[in-house]
């Protein structure tokens, strides 16, 4: 029930900003999804397409999602290197010391409404 | 159509919910406190202890799970106040859900004590407590996120969970206030390095409180509840 969760607060969030510009239909929304966000964006876009019909300003709206790559930082070595290829252990060097700098977040970078 | 540049997080509408009953929160002098931990931890053990001693400290605890009551019960069983609150399969609390849950508080006793009822701030809730507890759904990950619009976030990690859980749960570390690491009469038995745990905590988090603890033997439980003290007087003050 995570997805459902997430698509539920999104919805608000998307209310909140009509009402403060005064739109009418939403058309599209695009999102900024971390990689290692803990979203499964299968099951995000079912969840999305689930509720958007019974949401008449999200009715006829497309969900774009950008995935965003995860990076994690070293900081015995002072590198970055991706997390999703080796986890928590740092390919330069071995530490375990790391730490994720970005692919944890859901953004919304923007809408197009009228 | 137009294009709305917004750069916002999905959860913007939630914290801005959470901001505002936190001020309700703060007239009514009442401080809510979001307690956080993977399932067994030790979150209903602790609250068990806590409540026996601070005798003097009127609390409420609401108990956030998926289904059943058996944390409820328990609280209850110890004389303070509690409601069990069903998430419906959610796996964390937000900040609609739980003024909900402060309502059905209030509801469930009668609003004579204290400072207003809290209906005046608009919230709707009963301010016949200094603390409530909100035990969150026991999970690392989500409650993180969302913001409950509690006063004050403190998270357990209990010693057989190992003290690397600083590197897998970052987020839970850097947005709770206080890190309480329970079980700490089990020590022998674990490979758990409280050091190790302690400086991985604050490397994530410079400002995070410590307190190691075992609510069955009492250790450190001391300066646990002088934290708690200050801070409610703390909150009332401001």
């Amino acid at each position: 029930m995570h997805e459902m969760g997430i698509v539920l607060h999104l919805a608000k969030t998307l209310d909140e900003t009509a009402e403060e510009h005064q739109l009418t239909a939403i058309g599209k929304v695009v999102l900024q999804v971390g990689e290692v966000s803990g979203i499964m964006t299968e099951l995000f876009t079912d969840a999305w397409d689930y509720f958007k019909l019974r949401h008449p300003i999200l009715k006829d709206s497309a969900l774009v999602l950008e995935i965003v790559p995860a990076v994690t930082w070293c900081d015995n070595c002072k590198q970055t290197y991706e997390t999703v290829k080796y986890g928590r252990t740092c390919p330069h060097c071995g530490s375990g010391e790391t730490w994720l700098i970005q692919g944890n977040e859901c953004t919304i970078k923007e809408i197009e409404a009228e | 159509m137009k294009t709305i540049q917004l750069n916002a997080t999905v959860t913007a509408s939630n914290r801005r919910d959470a901001d505002a009953l936190r001020a309700q929160m703060r007239e009514t002098g009442s401080l809510l406190i979001n307690v956080m931990s993977s399932p067994g931890a030790g979150k209903t053990t602790l609250l068990s202890r806590l409540i026996q001693d601070l005798r003097d400290v009127k609390i409420a605890v609401m108990e956030a799970d998926i289904a059943s009551d058996v944390d409820a019960k328990r609280i209850e069983e110890l004389g303070a106040a509690s409601i069990q609150v069903h998430t419906s399969g959610m796996c964390h609390m937000d900040a609609g859900m739980t003024a909900a849950a402060l309502e059905a508080l209030g509801q469930k006793l009668p609003c004579s004590q204290g400072r207003g009822t809290g209906r005046e701030a608009g919230g709707g809730f009963c301010s016949a407590f200094d603390l409530i507890f909100l035990e969150n759904v026991g999970n690392l990950i989500c409650p993180a996120e969302y913001d409950t619009g509690a006063g004050i976030n403190v998270m357990l990690l209990s010693v057989p969970e190992g003290d690397d859980k600083p590197l897998k749960y970052p987020l839970m570390f850097r947005q709770s206030d206080a890190l309480v690491i329970t079980k700490i009469d089990s020590l022998d038995y674990f490979d758990f390095d409280l050091g190790k745990c302690e400086s991985r905590a604050r490397k994530l988090h410079p400002e995070i409180k410590i307190f190691p603890v075992s609510a069955k033997t009492g250790a450190g439980m001391e300066a646990l509840e002088r934290w708690i003290r200050s801070s409610l007087t703390e909150w009332k003050q401001i």
